[in-house]
């Protein structure tokens, strides 16, 4: 138990500092609750999947600057395919949504692998690629979503046969998250193609000599990322109703949750939990920063600070653990 | 030399192989016959072709030409999981475990039976071993027993040895023989490379030899055999000694640089030297014997975990390489990417050093620093038709230009680590005038080379160090290339084939 704690002490801190968060939230907006809740998680949710897709990508040693791109691709892709579909086909446009991006993801990894450029220059030449595609298809924010799919992710959970009141303040975008990641990732991770994607981040060298096939499990990391991009896109059609060409901020945020969630730049090292929960003490903090009326521009200043600050905290203490 | 019989029933045959990178010939014509029940050492000197011949083997790399067959299937593979499919396991020199997985995952990794794994880790002497411990946690020793075990536990039909022992203590040393010796009485095949006759001597059965990328030689080891090899890993090459220096009478006096008992890591274990003003001092040894982790000491890269350095008689501790050169000491590295600035000009890259010297609150004067650097151009003959950027320069003239700023500022003690591997011989002439021209003027120079040859050239004596420690100090008048490679063997020594 120490054991298991001490290697997941990162994560264990973060979901401390976000419960600390929680609380500090409740103690500056006495009546945040519900509905609090459900807006923190529904404006979270896209940055919580393009985080996702970047640790995947940056575990296994890599860095994906086109993920906010892909997600424009998706978003207008899933907003074009169901304006004024019906809820069955609203269905295969999620499928189809879902393989635009393993596609796009396949090929940044293909690129980088085939032409041997590094991983930045791919991948930022992709955004920008993808940025035009996503103009393309949709020029102006516009399309639909089917009503089925925005319920998903918006409201409270409710469980038939208990009485709402017990449930109603657990965001359905925190379960819609949880319940994708779970579904995606846990597999990933628990087959030899979690160990393999650790192993290239860690040490290509060595895992080519373990005879891990490092290019098709680096096409892999990317395609992953594609769909947790995808994902993420799907999540912005789902809380807006429309498709958004333009790129949200969410390139920059998802490397600073990646780093902030204990996920090391070199890869091979940290979790998927870690960013999450990073992704949501970033949102938290900035929601505090408003209730106190901070004006947003010093908000932006204090987000930066503590970021470093958490960061070489951690730094720190690992440092001490290694001389103890 | 007893030429072994070619088994008609080789387990591993491997026939003409050849390979070239751009215009650099690495293996012209390199065999190698193992046949089953027997272990084959691989030997060369540096720069015979071995490291090459190894990843052709393994499916690192594919070779320009012949073929490797082993059962008599055609092995030669796209990669290390190939060679492991057609029955070939590598340990490589360096370890290749996942250092962010645990021995578990590592194991799941390449799919390593596990019960049988245990069964070796226990048997080479890690009776305790967690599963769950991290990679990068565990000891270098540790790892290449676990590299070891995992590579017995797939059960090889030709299992390979790449400096299996380097970094191991004498008790695991001893396990490790025992056990591959056991794999060769049960019928497995083991290509076995080390730079230790001992070791060759207690185990093998039979030695290819290559030279410049062509096998020379495939003995029976037998007792006095280790003279032959040690001519075929030469060649003629003894005879071809070029030039002798004149070589000087003995230095007295106190020396520069006085170094009692130095260790670090797992390869320095005891290295004493002086080297005195004027004086140059060559460093012989074979790859990965400590002189790397010398040079880094003596640099200020690493700190010494024993032993002391005195520098004209004050004892000193370099906690920076800042410290290594405000007393005198620079490190001219192997690796020129490591010295230079490569996109930088010629100009810029001799100056650098200087600036701590005549910046004065921090203006650079510019007459000064062009006149010093014009005369370092001059004196080594840079073709200052490149002068733009470093990177465009041919290697000797990298390598001079990481000379020149060292004699641009007025070198002290000059720490050269190989500084001619690589480049062509009218430039390795003028670098040995060079290191020759400051030891005149009062420098003292420590000279590792990886060419035999070099020592009687460029220096007045020589240390050889074998296993982290000095095994022999040579005159250069007395150091042929002969007595130069026993001695790196560490034959010199009473470990030679018993006869």
């Amino acid at each position: 138990m120490m054991r298991l704690l001490q290697l997941n002490a990162w994560t264990a801190g973060l979901a401390a500092l976000l419960v600390l968060l929680l609380l500090a939230t409740k103690l500056i907006q006495p009546d945040f609750g519900g509905s609090g809740l459900d807006s923190l998680a529904r404006s979270a949710l896209p940055f919580a999947l393009a985080t996702v897709g970047m640790a995947v990508v940056v575990i296994a040693g890599g860095i994906d600057l086109s993920v906010a791109a892909m997600m424009a691709v998706a978003s207008v892709t899933a907003a074009v395919l169901m304006d004024g579909a019906s809820d069955g086909q609203a269905v295969f446009a999620v499928i189809a949504v879902l393989l635009v991006g393993l596609a796009m993801g396949t090929l940044n990894g293909a690129l980088i692998v085939v032409t041997r450029v590094p991983d930045i220059v791919v991948t930022l030449a992709m955004l920008f690629v993808w940025q035009g595609v996503a103009l393309l298809i949709l020029n102006a924010p516009g399309g639909g979503a089917a009503p089925w799919l925005r319920a998903l992710a918006v409201g409270g959970v409710t469980i038939p046969g208990l009485p709402p009141a017990l449930t109603d303040w657990l965001p359905r975008g925190v379960v819609f998250l949880a319940v994708v990641v779970a579904l995606v990732w846990l597999p990933v991770r628990r087959s030899k193609l979690g160990l393999m994607l650790y192993a290239i981040g860690s040490d290509p060298q060595a895992a080519f000599r373990s005879g891990v096939p490092v290019g098709l499990v680096r096409v892999a990391a990317y395609a992953l990322c594609g769909l947790f991009a995808a994902l993420g896109g799907l999540t912005v059609t789902m809380a807006t109703g429309i498709g958004e060409p333009i790129p949200g901020p969410y390139l920059l945020a998802s490397v600073a949750a990646v780093v902030l969630g204990g996920v090391v730049l070199g890869g091979g090292r940290g979790t998927i939990l870690g960013p999450i929960l990073a992704v949501f003490i970033l949102r938290i903090v900035r929601l505090d920063l408003t209730l106190l009326s901070v004006d947003p521009n010093v908000a932006a200043i204090v987000e930066g600070l503590i970021m470093v600050a958490v960061v070489m905290f951690g730094a720190v203490l690992a440092t001490r653990g290694r001389k103890a | 030399m007893t030429p072994a019989p070619a088994s008609p029933a080789a387990l591993l045959d491997a026939r003409g192989v050849a390979k070239r990178f751009g215009a650099v010939v690495a293996l012209r014509d390199a065999s190698l016959l193992v046949a089953p029940g027997q272990i084959v050492a691989l030997m060369g000197a540096n720069g015979a072709g071995k490291s090459t011949f190894v990843k052709i083997l393994t499916g690192v790399l594919r070779p320009d030409a012949g073929h490797v067959r082993i059962r008599g299937q055609d092995s030669t593979v796209a990669s290390p999981a190939g060679a492991r499919r057609s029955g070939l396991v590598p340990v490589y020199q360096e370890p290749s475990l996942i250092p962010d997985l645990s021995v578990a995952d590592n194991l799941r990794l390449g799919d390593t039976p596990v019960d049988r794994f245990r069964h070796w880790v226990a048997e080479l002497g890690l009776p305790d071993l967690r599963q769950d411990a991290m990679i990068r946690a565990l000891p270098l020793a540790s790892l290449r027993i676990l590299d070891l075990a995992r590579a017995l536990a797939v059960e090889p039909d030709v299992l390979l040895l790449d400096e299996m022992t380097a970094a191991l203590p004498t008790d695991l040393v001893d396990r490790v023989l025992a056990t591959v010796r056991a794999q060769a009485d049960a019928g497995r095949s083991v290509i076995y490379i080390s730079h230790r006759f001992t070791e060759i001597a207690a185990i093998c059965d039979r030695a290819t030899v290559l030279r410049d990328g062509l096998t020379v030689g495939d003995v029976a080891i037998e007792p006095g055999i280790e003279e032959a090899i040690v001519e075929m890993m030469l060649g003629s090459a003894t005879t071809a000694v070029a030039t002798t220096r004149a070589v000087r009478p003995g230095f007295t006096g106190r020396p520069r640089l006085s170094v009692r008992g130095l260790a670090t890591g797992t390869r320095l274990t005891n290295v004493s030297l002086d080297l005195r003003q004027g004086e140059v001092l060559g460093v012989v040894a074979l790859e990965g014997q400590g002189q790397d982790e010398l040079f880094e000491v003596l640099a200020g890269n690493r700190r010494a975990t024993a032993g002391t350095v005195e520098v004209d008689g004050r004892p000193v501790t370099f906690a920076h390489p800042a410290d290594a050169i405000s007393a005198g000491l620079t490190l001219v590295p192997g690796d020129r990417a490591h010295a230079l600035l490569m996109q930088r000009s010629v100009r810029e890259n001799i100056a650098l050093p200087l600036v701590s010297r005549l910046a004065t609150w921090g203006v650079i004067p510019a007459r000064d620093e062009n006149r010093r650097v014009s005369a370092a151009i001059e004196r080594l003959q840079i073709d200052t038709r490149a002068q733009g950027e470093v990177r465009r320069l041919s290697g000797g003239n990298q390598q001079k230009v990481t000379i020149a700023r060292w004699i641009a500022k007025g070198v002290q003690t000059l720490l050269l680590f190989d500084p001619t591997r690589g480049i062509d011989i009218r430039t390795k002439r003028q670098i040995y005038a060079l290191v020759r021209d400051l030891a005149d003027q009062g420098a003292a120079v420590l000279f590792y080379t990886s060419e035999l040859a070099e020592v009687r050239l460029a220096c007045d004596r020589a240390i050889v160090i074998f296993n982290g420690r000095v095994v022999d100090v040579i005159d250069a008048a007395e150091a042929d290339e002969q007595r130069l490679m026993r001695a790196a063997y560490g034959l010199t020594e009473k470990t030679g084939v018993p006869a």
